[in-house]
């Protein structure tokens, strides 16, 4: 037994090495297509020494103990996908809020689509993050904002940054609103055996102004797709930002979705994470509250079955005084699937008055299926409030028996009690077709039919 | 309709009912009154089928069937509606969704199809005016923030869009006002007919004043001591339950 246990173990690490070695070898081919004179390219090449030093992370890593990458690293994954793939509006368009006028931005396989996107310049900014590098205009906005807000000791925020190219750059001007939803979507169709993409976004919301996002990832083969991506979110003061991610996707897909918001005074950010689907999604979602009186909420639902696995790892960081901060995660897990919820709030000293909320709840619906629960509060100012609440748990006796009485059977009565359980999220969206179409999604997730067609 | 024989039952290896005999046939009116733990609301539970209770003897039998084999949901079917002492709220179901899923599933047990969605709603408009139910009350969560009140008020609403054989009415008037229970009282008897039939669990006769029993039986320690008309009840009232219990003793 010996002799075989050893050798996988060190074939795991080989894979992980070839991807490693290989990233940092193509990293020289990647260069060669940019002016090696520029800010950004002293920032990539330091990104990618960074990344050697540091590596993708190991269970080893407290931030990734329940969380292993092992599955995901075992693939040789593509770089540079060779050619952009045609793909028709009709093939995407149950993955887009389409029936809402929007601003698109959509990637197929990491190059932009032109056909299939709606950009503007109209009064705001939506447009892409290459253009945004390397265009003199924007260049005070890539100086002030690009990068400033990711941190040093992740090798994969390394890996991005190194390869940072192609994501969406959105600039929402002082006193401006975004007058319709902006959908960033990132497609993967399978012409690589397998591929690994790095889409790099950055968001910019001036004094007063307004945007609503919708980001999404999703593959159209079963061919393995590892998307490695970071966005940084700056909301100026009085800015309103309110962002929907959509992770269901298939079970050949993973995700590490990086997501760094700096808030300023009175600003207000709303995150809400549906996490249905994928083979592994780890979202790392960190709030920085720079100004008073901002409010951040945070809400998450995840549903998931078979092997996936749903890892929401949180931090919200409270520097100024009179903030508030709301977390509501939810997760539903079947089968032999995985959830992990790391939530850590840390509130400065000088950071007073501050109510920080957070609850995670779970409903485990197999005997296999596990869920790590982690808070983690970090408190050094002394007038504050912060509570947390964790529970894990069956559905509850009393109310199952309540409609087994009304005549509804056990698996309907389970599954509408996890359906309310998880609907209970939804008050907070703002777009009541996103509203529709996740409860509609979490129905069907969970086999309840409600509502009335008329 | 039901007849119950020599029924026992524990909790948790915990005696509850100790032997009880009970038949009921349609278009009566059964109360069943007596002091608190003497096992009146546990008997309305394993007449519908809470699986915390263990039935260690008799039989409960409904329209000739034996019960005890049966899952609550099949009972339902059967047409046997337990209205709850205390209902249960559920947050992120609406009443009017709640209501849908358990119509369309009694209706499946019966190999119809689903309600048409137009003639649904227009049952639930009609129903809820029969029990003055404000039109607002109904796209809310299930009893989540309703008062004692709207709880027992939509526990009869239920009833009136189920129209079930048998109604076990539990502590339905514990916590209503003179006015809920005149609403309530009168939604019963609206519902009342020759082929149904009313099981009342109360501790007072305040509600057999609005909704009169045919039959009153007294229930002391797991055990029915006593059975009589409506006047049994008068008498409990003024002269409490000790005489009932050193009556049985003698």
């Amino acid at each position: 037994m010996k002799l075989e246990t050893c050798p996988l173990g060190r074939k795991l690490d080989t894979h992980k090495m070839e991807l490693k070695d290989k990233l940092v070898s193509s990293f020289m081919a990647f260069e060669e297509a940019f002016d090696v004179d520029t800010d950004i390219h002293q920032l990539r090449s330091d990104a990618i020494k960074e990344f050697e030093t540091l590596g993708f992370p190991s269970k080893k890593d407290e931030a990734w103990k329940y969380t292993s990458l092992n599955s995901v690293l075992k693939h040789d994954y593509s770089v540079f996908p060779n050619k952009e793939d045609a793909i028709d509006y009709k093939d995407i368009k149950k993955y887009l809020i389409h029936d809402i006028d929007s601003y698109k931005l959509i990637f197929i396989d990491g190059i932009y689509s032109s056909h299939l996107s709606q950009t503007t310049h109209d009064k705001i900014d939506v447009c892409l993050m290459s253009s945004a590098l390397s265009k003199s205009k924007y260049k005070p906005i890539i100086e002030n904002y690009f990068n400033k807000i990711v941190p040093k000791n992740s090798g994969l925020n390394a890996l991005n940054t190194a390869f940072s190219k192609e994501g969406a750059f959105i600039h929402i001007h002082d006193n401006k609103s975004a007058d319709m939803p902006i959908q960033i979507i990132n497609f993967s169709t399978g012409n690589e055996s397998a591929l690994l993409v790095q889409p790099r976004n950055l968001i910019v919301v001036g004094e007063n102004s307004q945007v609503q996002i919708i980001e999404r990832h999703q593959s159209l083969t079963d061919h393995p797709v590892f998307t490695n991506s970071v966005t940084e979110v700056f909301a100026e003061k009085r800015a309103i930002v309110d962002y929907y991610k959509i992770q269901n996707d298939r079970d050949s897909a993973s995700l590490i979705d990086n997501t760094f918001i700096e808030q300023k005074d009175e600003s207000y950010c709303f995150m809400h994470t549906f996490s249905f689907g994928g083979k592994l999604t780890r979202n790392n979602l960190n709030f920085y509250q720079k100004g008073e009186r901002s409010e951040s909420t945070l809400k998450g639902i995840t549903i998931i079955e078979g092997k996936q696995h749903v890892d929401h790892n949180t931090l919200v960081h409270h520097t100024s005084p009179n903030c508030e901060s709301h977390q509501d995660y939810k997760g539903i897990f079947a089968d032999n699937s995985v959830g992990v919820f790391n939530g850590r709030v840390l509130v400065d000293r000088d950071a007073q008055k501050i109510n920080a909320f957070q609850s995670n709840n779970n409903i485990l619906m197999d005997d296999k299926a596990t869920i790590n629960s982690k808070p983690q509060l970090e408190i050094f100012a002394d007038d504050v409030k912060c509570s947390h609440g964790c529970t894990i748990g069956q559905l509850d006796e009393e109310s199952l028996f309540y409609m087994r009485s009304r005549g509804i059977p056990l698996k309907e009565a389970r599954a509408l009690l996890m359906y309310a359980f998880a609907n209970n999220v939804m008050e907070s969206v703002k777009i009541p077709e996103i509203k529709k179409r996740i409860t509609h999604q979490i129905a069907l997730k969970l086999g309840v039919k409600l509502g009335f067609d008329l | 309709m039901l007849k119950i024989k020599n029924l026992q039952a524990n909790i948790e290896d915990k005696e509850i009912l100790k032997g009880i005999n009970l038949e009921i046939n349609p278009g009566e009116v059964h109360a069943i009154m007596g002091p608190n733990g003497s096992g009146k609301s546990t008997l309305s539970s394993v007449i519908a089928g809470k699986e915390e209770y263990t039935m260690t003897g008799g039989e409960i039998l409904f329209e000739g069937e034996d019960l005890s084999e049966l899952d609550p949901e099949e009972r339902a079917h059967k047409g046997i509606f337990l209205s709850f002492q205390y209902p249960v709220e559920i947050p992120g179901v609406s009443v009017t969704n709640f209501m849908k899923a358990s119509l369309n599933a009694h209706r499946k047990a019966q190999g119809l199809e689903d309600m048409p969605a137009k003639d649904m709603l227009k049952m639930i408009r009609d129903k809820s005016e029969l029990l003055e139910i404000d039109r607002k009350f109904l796209s809310r969560s299930l009893n989540q923030g309703f008062s004692g009140g709207e709880k027992k008020r939509n526990e009869i609403f239920q009833m009136a869009m189920l129209n079930p054989k048998l109604a076990i009415l539990d502590e339905t008037d514990s916590g209503l006002d003179i006015d809920a229970l005149k609403v309530v009282a009168n939604g019963v008897n609206k519902l009342r007919s020759e082929d149904n039939a009313v099981l009342l669990i109360t501790h007072y006769q305040r509600l057999l004043d609005y909704i009169v029993p045919d039959f009153v039986h007294v229930m002391v320690d797991g055990k029915i001591v006593k059975s009589g008309n409506k006047e049994l009840a008068y008498e409990l009232e003024e002269r409490g339950y000790d005489w009932v219990k050193q009556e049985k003793s003698v």
